[in-house]
Formats: structure tokens, sequence, C-alpha cells
């Protein structure tokens, strides 16, 4: 490679996307986050919650909008295209048109004067049509960047030439007609595809109806349940009134050869279970169904979710797929016509159906993989393979997301960092180059006397046609440590800024308060004001007068004038108690520390050792390979041999890898950066020293003992012994396998998610080999998801016979018949087998129980290895430092722990890229004196910040040891929860002390 | 002051990420609510030391609000779930000074949900104007 380019483009600005960016940037690269719409945030943006857990999804999402925005590596093109890539891996030309936005992004302030004075209504797509927005406008509330924009579609002026309001009524000056769109090029080492997925256009399919009105689309039902959404959070009909009985069709536009999208969409079980319930949480008379071929719960969780959908929340599965939605053409009314199980056909009438549609490639993504050169596969998703499923046909080019293959968030998530860890891999020695460091003055003195400046906002008229801004600014100068306030039309507007450097300097200020908007997005922008003043920012504050204030109290201009003066005056009391606060620079350990020598631990170590740093693999069997080993082929029809040798060839000569094997971690200690442990094993016993550690610890298939006569007849084995048997060939005419065997019990609740792959590969090779053999496959539900449905699909062309079992009535084994009743014809059925298949689920290891209080990390319900956030943090636990991949954090199949273990890698190296430690400002602290060393703090600290040190006092009668909390900086996030749990009152959150909080409430109660 | 007119002062307690966000949302969407009650804002419920509840009550506030993300949702992994012991042990006391019940209330209330947050505020401006003044207020505060 003759140059390389400390740079990235990624293209779609998803969750995928975003956590691409964030990743690179944070591991000292430059990176262009190139986005089609108006705002980042993708489909996640549009959630109402996420399964299985429910979380708010734009309260996990926006955190990391926020974080993009202020990212001094990212820059952010929106509204823009890629429309060329030249070059090759390392030096890239990605020519970009930036379309008009005809909103100078510098001068807009987002006072949304310009959405009221807009006469154009256009259906709101956030909302997927339902409700509209104006002509110019904000994708969303939450959008970033927060800069609005006219659509040039609808524009009264620029397409008639007529009306010309927004312009007439920004104060601003920030509407542009004459806006072109413009082409820039923009130089990257390397270039990841992330534009996501397009929903499914059930439109199409008119057998679905969707347009009756109460027809809708599932990403439509999802709206609806959001209280940002078109109806407030009230599910609602075309009539206004509130349905009884919905339906939800699933595999719309999925699991459809006939048309094309024979792929199973790999969401839309769950999130249709999901809706469901959340619907029911609105409504607790709702009458809920959801018909489905087979319920797809195979991720982490998933399936204990939909055990408690059924059994506890009431929700109907119905296991038939109506062809279509009948609509009485006297009534209108909805009804389904479907399959009973032995028993004919039933039709039932509902109020609202909603459909489960697919996820499919856009058509901007197929183009984007045809710009980019990249191959796609028959169903239009960029093709990868599994040892490599983030690498394209073209090197230097990486994909993450669903436009590899319709997947779920946390997968998406995985990918992503994925995708950085390979980016980043290739440009390694460019950490650094590109990126630039703000420089800020120096701090000046600010000495004990409080001269604090209020600037008090009128946000056009947002704020000053309902408080009385004058006023308040007079009263404001009667305050406790005012020196000088004054008010200005828009505060945050870029002259005002200037402004309030100036005001700093000339009345010699040590505190500002700005009353305007909430600190949620716009606390950074003045924070960074004050630190071009020359002031720390921590001695700032600001007063929302705006969301919390004239914007709820509409009609009473009086009252909400005097609140106004009440947290101005709160704030005041605040900021006259701040301190300056400073972030340290710790120096650390940059060394590695991988347990589990699998194909996940490999790839791990691999992929951190390729960015320089010193990694050490340890694995506690006798050779490297891990569960794979006792498979022999993978799902595409290569040997499992040909994945492993050569990743092992790669760890052993790779120079700053080192090997341990049949050793084990006996000990630990430590924090991020500075971790210390004993290896122990044959011939091993050693010290270490690591800044970061990954487990990929893994698991095993479960041995069957005790399932369907498992261990009682010679002929009856697990699918891994299968695999090995089939080797040399297998000799038997008849063939039964039997999914969940051991799993989706009471023992076992989960989904061990690859079976069924597994078993669909292998009855296929039985098949093709002999054609003339019998195979049989007992089920309870086929998980093929995603683009693996096409296994399925080529089993049952080659004639494998499946039958459904329900849990309640397993399949009967004995030494050659296993009888067994099919749900789907009521009949019992007895077949003579010569080999029995096993399906078993893979199991954890017990060392997790003994490794998990180790690193201080949790275990879930199954013993697997929990994560920090089972959507957005899916590698990392939440203790700094240390990450996770592969089965040991879930099952899965190889090329998720593939994915999942450069994550891990790519997670792991923002914090080894960096040159120091640094800690945040507003952590906390103990004081010695008054901490008595009862643990407390530890005990509720979920990042295991406080840690008691023994340490000696000495007084001048008696010298003891006691023991005394300490708060590791490098780890304190600064929540703050262990200072409200000390009994002593030792602890103090820097910037929430307690006298500042006291003085706030004494300021409020006091009045005026 | 006519008797009609009295306004309660009611401190809620607020976590950055999600109930602050959630009032800033109430904002966005102009969900109009009695202008009863002053933002605290902290990074997190779990923040929320009893201490601080009952010095807002001795200074004179009529209610208290505490509020933090939904069980599950904690920027810091689960200090609502703290919070929520904490608050157990606080109405117990607080209800053992003699205060009612309606003066001190636990929610969660999520960034997106703003017209939650505003009919909070309603509900429970209206109960304590019903109630009047806390008997824990000091003499010579309104
Ligand atoms: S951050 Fe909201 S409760 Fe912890």
């Amino acid at each position: 490679m003759s140059k390389l380019v400390g740079a990235v483009a990624v293209a779609g600005g998803g969750i995928a996307g975003i956590q691409s960016a964030i990743d690179l940037a944070n591991s000292g690269l430059k990176v262009y986050l190139i986005e089609k719409g108006t705002s980042i945030g993708g489909k996640m943006a549009q959630l109402d919650k996420t399964f299985p857990t429910l979380d708010c999804s734009m309260c996990t999402l926006s955190p990391k909008l926020a974080e993009v925005s202020r990212h001094p590596n990212i820059e952010l093109l929106t509204y823009s295209e890629i429309t060329g890539i030249e070059g090759e891996a390392g030096d890239f030309t990605v020519k970009v048109k930036k379309k008009a936005t005809y909103v100078d992004q510098d001068k807009c302030t987002a006072c949304e004067i310009c959405v009221s004075k807009c006469p154009a209504k256009v259906p709101n797509e956030y909302n997927e049509d339902q409700g509209v927005r104006k002509a110019i406008y904000l994708a969303f509330p939450q959008a970033v960047p927060r800069v609005f924009t006219i659509d040039a579609q609808h524009c009264l002026y620029l397409t008639k030439g007529k009306c010309g309001n927004c312009a007439k009524f920004c104060e601003n000056d920030a509407i542009n007609y004459e806006d072109k769109d413009e082409e820039v090029e923009i130089n990257v080492g390397s270039v990841i595809l992330s534009p996501g997925f397009t929903p499914f256009d059930a439109s199409q399919l008119e057998q679905f109806r969707l347009d009756h009105p109460n027809v809708i689309t599932s990403l439509q039902f999802e709206r609806q349940l959001s209280s940002s959404g078109p109806y407030e959070g009230h599910v609602t009909l075309a009539d206004g009134s509130h349905p009884n009985r919905i339906a939800w069709i699933q595999c719309v536009g999925s699991r459809s050869p006939e048309i094309g999208r024979g792929n199973c969409s790999s969401v839309c079980c769950m999130y249709a279970t999901k809706e469901a319930m959340v619907a029911m949480e609105h409504d607790s008379e709702l009458e809920t169904t959801i018909f489905n071929i087979d319920v797809r719960a195979f991720g982490k969780g998933f399936e204990e979710f939909y055990q408690k959908a059924k059994n506890e929340k009431g929700i109907r599965f119905i296991r038939s797929r109506p062809s279509g939605v009948e609509v009485d053409p006297l009534t209108n009314q909805l009804s389904l016509k479907y399959e009973v199980e032995g028993d004919g056909i039933n039709q039932e009438e509902f109020d609202m159906v909603v459909l489960s549609i697919g996820l499919t490639p856009s058509e901007s993504s197929k183009q984007l993989a045809e710009i980019s050169n990249v191959e796609i596969d028959d169903l239009g998703f960029i093709q990868t393979r599994i040892d490599s499923p983030m690498e394209t046909s073209r090197p230097g080019i990486f994909v993450c997301g669903a436009v590899q293959a319709p997947k779920d968030i946390p997968d998406t998530v995985a990918d992503a960092s994925g995708a950085a860890s390979k980016a980043s891999s290739l440009l390694a020695s460019e950490r650094g180059t590109l990126i630039t460091e703000k420089e800020y003055p120096p701090e000046k003195a600010i000495g004990d006397d409080i001269r604090t400046g209020v600037v008090v906002c009128r946000c056009g008229i947002n704020i000053g046609s309902i408080v009385d801004v004058p006023d308040v600014v007079e009263y404001v100068k009667t305050l406790p440590g005012v020196a000088f306030a004054k008010e200005e039309v828009y505060a945050c507007s870029s002259d005002s800024l200037e402004g309030i450097s100036d005001m700093v300097r000339e009345h010699d200020l040590n505190r500002v308060v700005v009353a305007s908007c909430t600190p949620r997005t716009h606390e950074p922008l003045f924070q960074e004001t004050l630190m071009e003043a020359g002031l720390n920012p921590y001695l700032f504050e600001l007063a929302n007068i705006r969301e919390h204030c004239s914007w709820v109290h509409q009609k009473e201009k009086e009252k909400a004038t005097k609140k106004a003066k009440d947290i101005i005056r709160m704030s005041t009391a605040r900021v006259n108690l701040t301190q300056p606060l400073y972030t340290d620079k710790v120096e650390f350990n940059k060394d590695a520390l991988v347990l589990g020598g699998g194909v996940a631990g490999m790839t791990a170590a691999i992929d951190i050792a390729d960015k320089g740093f010193h990694v050490t693999l340890v694995e506690k069997g006798p050779e490297l390979g891990g569960l794979l080993r006792t498979y022999t082929t993978l799902q595409d029809g290569r040997r499992t041999e040909d994945i492993i040798e050569p990743m092992i060839q790669k760890v052993v000569s790779h120079d700053t890898i080192t090997v341990f094997t049949d050793t084990e971690l006996v000990e630990q200690e430590g924090a991020v950066g500075n971790f210390t442990g004993k290896l122990k094993g044959i011939d091993v016993d050693e010290e270490i020293v690591f800044g970061v550690a990954v487990i990929a610890t893994g698991a095993n298939e479960l041995k069957p003992d005790g399932y369907f006569s498992y261990g009682e007849y010679s002929n009856i084995v697990t699918q891994s012994e299968l695999e090995q048997m089939m080797d040399t060939g297998v000799d038997a005419k008849n063939v039964v396998f039997i999914q969940c065997a051991g799993g989706r019990n009471d023992d076992r609740p989960y989904c061990s998610r690859a079976c069924c792959t597994v078993a669909m590969k292998n009855a296929i090779q039985l098949k093709e080999s002999d054609p003339g053999r019998n195979v049989y496959i007992l089920y309870r539900d086929i998980r093929t998801f995603g683009k693996w449905e096409e296994l399925y699909t080529k089993a049952r062309e080659l004639g494998v016979v499946f039958m459904r079992y329900t849990e309640d009535q397993e399949p009967e084994v004995t030494d050659r018949t296993v009888s067994v009743i099919d749900f789907l014809l009521g009949m019992n059925f007895e077949i003579d087998y010569d080999l029995l298949v096993l399906s078993a689920p893979m199991v954890t290891p017990e060392t997790n129980e003994t490794l998990a209080p180790l690193f201080k990390v949790p275990l879930d319900a199954n013993k697997f290895f929990l994560e920090a956030h089972i959507k957005l943090r899916p590698v990392e636990f939440a203790t700094d430092g240390v990450f996770l991949c592969g089965t040991a954090q879930a099952p899965k199949l190889v090329d998720e722990a593939v994915s999942q273990a450069s994550a891990a890698a790519s997670r792991a190296t923002t914090i080894l890229s960096k040159d120091y430690l640094e800690t945040i400002g507003n952590i906390s602290v103990v004081d010695p004196e008054l901490c008595i060393g009862c643990g407390r703090c530890t005990l509720v600290c979920p990042f295991n910040a406080p840690e008691l040190k023994e340490i000696v006092v000495e007084t001048e009668e008696i010298i003891y040891t006691t023991k005394k909390s300490e708060i590791n900086a490098t780890v304190c996030k600064g929540c703050g929860s262990c200072a409200a749990e000390c009994p002593t009152g030792a602890i103090t959150p820097r910037h929430f002390t307690g006298p500042q909080i006291m003085a706030v409430i004494k300021a409020y109660v006091e009045g005026i | 002051m006519a008797e009609t007119e009295w306004e309660p002062k009611i401190v809620a307690f607020c976590c950055n990420w999600c109930s602050y966000g959630g009032a800033d949302t109430a904002g966005m969407g102009r969900f109009q609510q009695p202008a009863s009650t002053r933002v605290i804002r902290v990074m997190c419920s779990g923040r929320i030391d009893p201490l601080h509840v009952f010095n807002a009550f001795l200074e004179g506030a009529d209610a208290v609000l505490v509020t933090g993300c939904h069980l599950g949702d904690c920027h810091y992994v689960n200090g609502n779930e703290k919070t929520e012991v904490r608050y157990q042990f606080l109405e117990e006391m607080l209800q053992e000074l003699g205060l009612e019940s309606d003066r001190l209330h636990l929610n969660w209330i999520s960034a997106s949900e703003g017209e939650r947050f505003a009919n909070f505020i309603r509900d429970v401006t209206a109960k304590v104007k019903e109630l009047g003044p806390s008997p824990l207020k000091p003499a010579g505060v309104s």
C-alpha cells in the first residue's frame, strides 16, 4: 500500500454508522459520517421501546446522537449522498453530494418560528406518513444536527415562487432560497457501508389491504405507540376511537420466495410481541393476536420474553399465516381467515390489523453497493463470508448492520464496532494524524469574590412573549453574587456567544448563568464559550426557562415570569458554589488479556494485536479452536478447519500475541489501565499486568443425558457427534432429528439460536449424500433466522420431512422408534430410525462462576455473561476495560461470534489508543477524615469505582491500620449514588455537592 | 393574597437522562401545567439523598417529587433501584413525622414521556392544593 490516510468515511447514520463513527473517532481516526436524511438516528429513532427489555429507544439512543454531534473527530455530512468512490484500500477519494437545505446552518438557532409560519403541510415521514409536518422542518424533536431544512419539493416559494414566510419571519436571516447542491471530495483510508434497510413495501401485496385505514404497518404501529408519535402514544383507529382487538400478521415480505423475499427478517417476531405487550400496557382490556409461521425468539432473553408474552400477558400466538386481509364490503369490517390445527378454517374479526413488514435492502443501498463496487447477494444484501462478516469483496471497504443481512440492534451494534475494528487495523499506523485538538486560552484565576454574570435569553418570541424578560433582568441584578446581567434575543447565536466572552472579560466575571433552554442540548455549547473566555467550564449553569417555563405556562404570563425569576435565583445560588474542576491524565498499561482460545478469542486477539498492542491469549484447554473444533462443516459448505487453521497460524505467528494453553487466570485485581493477575497452568505460573481484558471463554454443547434416551442407546447422538460420524460416512437409512433436546425447558429456558441452522445444514448433507435416505426433523419452532432461511427452504425441497411437536407432548423414544404427535395434523406417527440425532443447546462452562466474581462482572439467569446494555453495549461490561464476545455472552453462530470479537477488539482499542486515561471532572471524591470504612459505597457502585483500601493512621498516641474508601477517578462516572448511600457524608460528587443542592432548595423556598 | 390563589411549592428532583428530559419534552410538546414546581437536576436519581428531601420539607416545600428513569433504563445501570430502596425508608420516616403521603412521590418518567410529566405535575398540584401548606413549613415561609 503506497499511502495510508487516517480517516474513514461512514455511509449511513443509523445506529450502525453512529457506533462505527464513535469507535473510530475514539481510536484517533478522523471520521466523515455521511447520512442521506436530515438527521442521524436511523430506524432506531422511530422505535418506541426495544425488545426484550422494553427500554425506551430514544432514551438510549439520544446520548449517542449527542456524542456524535459534539465529537471533535467526527464531521457530520447530513442530507448528503456518496456519488463515487475511487482509489484503493488506504487511500480512497469519496465524492459526496450535499443537498441544499436552504437554511444557513450557522445562523439557524432552531427557534421554530419558521415552522409556525409555514403554510405547506407534508406527510410526516418520521411518523410513517401519519399526520403532517411543515415544508420547513426538523425530522424529529431530538434530531441531530438540530438545524432546520426546507423540503424543496413542497416549499411554496421554491416550487411556485409564492409565500416566502420563513425568510420574512426568521430573525436570524438564516433562510437562503438560493442555496445550491454542493459536490465535495473527501480523502479517506477506508469506507464503512452502513445504510441500513428499508421496510418492505406492503402495498405491493394487495391482498393485505394496506389501503384500508385500519390496516397499518408495524412501523406505523410503532409510531402510534410512541408518546412523540401522531397520537401521543394512543393507538388510534381511523375514526379516532381505540381498538379492542388487534391482529399482527407476521412475515409480510419475509419468508416469501414467491416474491423474491425468501429470507427471514430476524426481528419481526420479537418486535410484534413487544408491540403487543406495550399496547396492552397502555390498554389492559386490549386483545392481541399474533399470526405466525414459527415464533423466532432466538436471541438472548427472547424465548423468555415470548413465554412471558404468551403465558403471563395473554397474547395469543396462532400458528397460521392468513393469506390476506378480508374486508366486508358493506361494513368495512376487517377479518382474517386462518387455519386451525387439524380443524379446518376459522374466520375472525379485528378492529386493527398490523402487518409485520420485513427488512429489505433499499434501492439507495443497492446503488451505494454499485458505486462502492462491492458484491451483493441474490436478495440484495451486501455479500460477506462467515469468517469475515464485515469484509466486502473490495479491500478497504467494510460493511455493518442490516445491509449485510436482516438483524437486530445489538447484532448491528456489534457489527458496527467490528467494522470499525477492521478499518482501524488497516489504518493503525495513521492513528492521530488527521485529528485536531481544540486549543483554549489558559484559565484565569477566579479569586474568592463571586462575580456572576447572567444572560437572559428571549429566544425570539419563545421566551420573550411569555416571560417579561426586562423585568427578570432587573430582578436578577439584585441577587447575591450577580455582578452583571443582560438580555439577548438568541443567546446561542454565534454573535451572542462572542458577546458572552466579551462580557466575561469586560466585567471580570468568574461565574456565568445563561437563562434560556435545556442544558441537555445547550450546556456543552455555552461551556465551550466559557472555556474560550478563559473560564473553567464547571463555573456555568443553565437556567431552563423555556422548556420548563415559558412553553408550559403559555397562558399564565405573570406566573411564568415569577417562575423564571425563581429558576434563575436557584441557578445563581448553585453557580455561586461551583468550583473549577479538572480532569486528570493518568498513564496506563496498554496490554490486553484475552481469555479463551476459540474463534471469538482468537479473532479478538488478532484484531487487537493488528493495531500494534500486545495481547496475552489464555486458553484453558490443550489447543486453540474452541467449540468449533467439535463441528466439521460450516453452513456455507466449507470445512471448519478451513477457518480455524489459518486463524491459529495467524495467532501463533503474530509478533505481539503470546499464547498460553492449558492455563487459567486464577487471580485478578485492579481497574482499567492497571489490572494485575496470575496465570496458572501446566508449567505456567506467571504474574501479568494488563490494561484491558476480553472474556471469550465460550460455551459447550450440552450432553443431553436423560433427554430422549440419550446415553441409553449407541445410535442416539448429538449434532456435533453426527458431524464427526459424517466424516467417515453415515450408514443409516432413516435418520430422525429432535430439536430443542434439553433446551427451552424449565432447566434451560433459553433458545440456543444456532441449532436449527446447524440441523438444516446436516440434514441437507445427509440428503445430498444419499437422496434415498429418509430424514425427519421433529421441531417446536424452526428458527433459521435471516439468510439461513434458505437452508430450511432447501431442506424441504430435498424432501426432509418436518413435524412439529409441542412442549407438552414431546416425542417418545425407544431403541428403534420415535413416536410423535404431529401438531399440524393432530395425528400420532411412529417412525423407525437407524440414527437419532439430538439438537442440544449450548451451555456455559462451570468456570463462569469463578471468573465472574474475579472480574466483578455479572452473569445472567442462564449463567452466560451479562453485558452492560443488551441493545447498545453488547460486548462490554459496566466495569470499564472489561469486554466480552462470542458464546460466553449467549449462544450464537460463527459469523456472529467473529463480529462480536472484532467489536470487543474495537471497543478495547478506544481505550488502548489513548495517550492517557482521562478522568471526567464531575467525579465523586471521598473525605478520608469522615470515611468509616463501612464499604457501602463499594456495594452500590455499578462500575466498581470505590475500593476499600487499608491505610495506616498515625496519631500522637497510637498507630493503627484501618480501611478507607478510595474512588478510582478513571472509573467513576459521577452519578453520585455512592454519596447518597454514604452514612457519614464522606463522599462528595464534585459538581452536585450537598451544599449546592441544599442552596438550590433554599433559594427556591425562600421565595422572592 | 386570596386563599384560592395559594400556589404550593413543589420540588422535583429529576435525573439528567430521563425525567429531566421528560420535563423538556413536555415543554417541546407545549403540555401546559401548573406553575407550582421547580426542577432540581441531578445526574442520576441515585444521587438523591433522603437528607435533601427532608431538607426541602424543613425549608418549606409543600411536596417533593423524586423522579428518574424507568427501572432498567438508568444511565448508570441501576441507580434508580437504589433510589427505590431509599424512597421506602423516606416514606416511612415522613409518615412518622406526620406528613401526608400525597406530599411525597416517586415516579419514573422517560425522556419521551412529556405528557406523562405534565399530567403528573397537574395531579400532584391538585392534591397538594387540597391539602394546603405543609405542616412542616417553618413560620414565615409562604
Ligand atoms: S440516570 Fe436516570 S435514574 Fe439513573
